[in-house]
């Protein structure tokens, strides 16, 4: 058997629209947890050190969760670690926003802030779930995204108005992550059909109020949003780009290396 | 970077309501609201606070620890203040 | 061990000659009298210049391990292997930048500023663990870590928690209370490779036979019967050799538990002293790792300055904003 095989077998894909939709929260969080966890002690400041490693920790801790759901539901994997950590590339529904490197702390910022900003209305709308285990571990999240958005919003305002280096660099990471701002409101087949069936409420209308309170904070720190920008999207189908395939690399070695053991 | 902007700030926390603050140590921070989050990612890991002070360090006003015997001596021997200084008869109770 | 004083002979003496104001005597056994009777010293407290000094370099070499530790087992994160391994690895290397800083703020009340140690510390003038020098290139070493370096720390800490500086002792306890979590921690994944496949436990062992050694050695050098002035001071309550034949005594039972063979042909029980004997440890390969940095050290010190260097314009841009919201609000306040 070759390792494509081997891997292939170790985990299925959601045959359902509504763990579809789980899995990408999952995966979402998951693979933005990842991201957070390779700035463990390279940080720019010991003190940013731990505040990232515990966002990193809140979203690792939301995937774990949500994994169990998908499982509780669709027997796709023998365990949450299968079902993370050994899928094709291609089978990772994450958005394209979160898999964006760690370029440097403006990246990191600006993409937390668009990502959570986000995160805290697709959850809000999971409150009124038919899915209660669902309902309660959006209930959960969103104590530590507010907490999130926060930090992230207060370091948007201190480096965009901050010198005309961080300044620069803000400009850099807008111009650079707006681009995957679309994908995270788009309302695909997916989303239409989990809204239908009363798994999550239909958040995609807070769109323009999402835009409008990102421009604001962004304008409070003499950031522009670009203008007609073409938005790239395809995460949340599995069309990932490169940037995952490093990421899978790392987190995925242990459980293919050695599979079906217990760490 | 001049480490003159890096302010010494000293975190007090509550660890429940009904308790009073207490000194927990210091953080770095350049304003009152990383002084808050630093303090919070520090101090607070494990669900130790439910309320935080923050305090600029060079804000505090302390005693000069030369100055202890004065300020502090002459309390020692004023025994009556406390209750045990004084007897009661036997069989007098909640007193 | 973290505190063990690091420098060579001729840095020791350099440091000694630069110390140039002379303390009566008198002042000298006043104080050492205060530290008999068992009085905690506290920041404003008068003290020798010598004691400030050995204090500060202890603790920000305390504090300076803390931080360089977070990478070897940094390096494993993004690899650790199930969600609940990654979580806790992230979680424990947390409270090493946690313990970092709260020495860090320790050592500043006695008077030198965190960016002036930490200075030191990028440019190698200052110390740090040698353990951390040392590569961790399989998982297992994630569970050895855990279980020996963080136990060899614990053994220090403990008898610090009664160091006779305030501030020092207030942050072990802290230290000590959460690092309980992290020697467990350790000793469970290693128990896990222990009892798994025959692979697992291959790594298991292979991480034993490369961290035993340097672990016994982050005790320092062997000091049996010197009373150091740090001991009057009660800066340090037992000897190099004291604390590390307790690790050694302690650690070897739970190393039998597990079927894991201590890599030291000359182990054995010692039914007189009630204590085991162990093998010669190899100094040459310690002062060679403190004065060459050994496999790592290099690496590690490079890792620090690049964060360090990345973090230069993050803290420019909030202290100039931080300027600038002071700059608004009192002009507020001025009209």
């Amino acid at each position: 058997m070759s390792k494509s095989e081997t891997s292939q077998a170790l985990c299925a894909m959601p045959t359902s629209d509504e763990m579809t939709y789980v899995l990408r929260l999952a995966d979402n969080a998951m693979i933005l947890g990842q991201r957070l966890a390779e700035m463990c002690g390279h940080a720019p400041e010991m003190e940013l050190d731990i505040a990232l490693t515990n966002f990193s920790l809140d979203l690792i801790g939301q995937a774990a969760l949500l994994y169990d759901c998908v499982l509780a539901r669709e027997n796709l994997a023998p365990n949450s670690d299968v079902l993370a950590m050994t899928r094709e590339q291609s089978q990772y529904l994450s958005c394209l926003l979160v898999a964006q490197p760690n370029v440097d702390f403006a990246h990191i910022i600006v993409r937390h802030y668009m990502f959570v900003t986000f995160q805290k209305r697709q959850y809000e709308a999971l409150l009124s779930s038919k899915d209660k285990q669902l309902a309660a571990i959006a209930e959960k999240a969103l104590k530590e995204i507010a907490y999130q958005i926060r930090f992230s919003k207060a370091w948007v305002l201190r480096l965009g108005d901050g010198t005309d280096e961080s300044h620069e660099r803000m400009v850099e990471a807008v111009d650079c992550l707006w681009r995957y701002s679309g994908e995270l409101f788009d309302k695909d087949d997916v989303l239409c059909s989990v809204i239908g069936s009363g798994l999550t409420a239909d958040f995609t209308n807070g769109y323009q109020n999402w835009q409008d309170e990102v421009s604001d904070v962004f304008a409070e720190a003499t950031l522009n949003i670009p203008s007609d920008t073409h938005m790239l999207m395809g995460g949340y189908l599995g069309k990932q780009e490169d940037h995952l395939g490093h990421i899978l690399v790392d987190m995925q070695y242990m459980q293919l290396k050695y599979p079906n053991l217990e760490w | 970077m001049s480490s003159d902007n890096w302010h010494l700030y000293e975190v007090f926390m509550r660890s429940k309501n009904g308790l009073a603050h207490k000194h927990a140590g210091s953080v770095h921070a350049q304003d009152a609201e990383t002084a808050i989050q630093s303090a919070r990612d520090l101090y607070t890991r494990r669900g130790e606070a439910s309320s935080l002070w923050i305090v600029k360090s060079n804000d505090i006003i302390a005693s000069d620890p030369s100055k202890s015997d004065e300020l502090f001596d002459p309390a020692d021997d004023k025994i009556y203040r406390h209750a045990s200084f004084y007897t009661v008869p036997d069989g007098v109770k909640n007193m | 061990m973290y505190s063990t004083d690091l420098r060579t002979d001729a840095e020791k003496k350099s440091a000694g000659e630069a110390l140039r104001s002379v303390e009566d005597a008198a002042f000298l056994a006043a104080f050492q009298k205060r530290i008999d009777d068992g009085a905690i010293i506290e920041p404003k407290d008068d003290m020798p210049e010598k004691y400030r000094k050995t204090l500060t370099r202890q603790i920000s070499q305390h504090a300076h391990s803390e931080i360089i530790g977070m990478l070897p087992e940094g390096n494993w994160v993004t690899r650790a292997p199930s969600l609940k391994r990654k979580m806790i690895l992230l979680a424990k290397i947390q409270d090493e930048a946690g313990h970092g800083l709260y020495l860090y703020s320790a050592a500043e009340t006695l008077g030198t500023k965190r960016d002036d140690m930490v200075a030191d510390l990028l440019s190698g003038k200052a110390k740090y663990s040698t353990i951390f020098t040392y590569p961790t290139p399989s998982w297992a070493d994630m569970g050895t870590v855990g279980w020996l370096v963080d136990g060899a720390a614990i053994t220090n800490q403990i008898p610090l928690c009664r160091c006779s500086y305030g501030p020092y002792a207030r942050a072990m306890v802290r230290v000590c209370k959460e690092e309980s979590f992290h020697q467990r921690q350790g000793y469970e994944v290693v128990t896990v490779l222990a009892r798994g496949t025959a692979e697992q436990k291959k790594m298991a062992q292979e991480s034993l036979d490369r961290i035993w050694w340097p672990s016994l050695m982050m005790f320092g050098p062997s000091d049996a019967g010197q009373v150091s002035q740090n001991m009057k001071w009660k800066i340090k309550r037992h000897s190099n050799d004291e604390l590390r034949q307790r690790f050694i005594d302690a650690t070897v039972p739970q190393a039998e538990i597990l079927g894991l063979k201590i890599p030291d042909p000359d182990l054995k029980w010692n039914e007189e002293r009630g204590s085991y004997d162990i093998g010669e440890i190899n100094w040459d390969e310690f002062w060679g790792v403190i004065k060459g940095g050994g496999t790592c050290g290099k690496m590690r010190i490079r890792d620090r300055k690049t964060a360090h260097k990345d973090g230069e314009w993050v803290r420019a841009a909030a202290a100039a904003y931080a300027e600038k919201q002071e700059r608004k609000h009192s002009a507020i306040a001025a009209e």
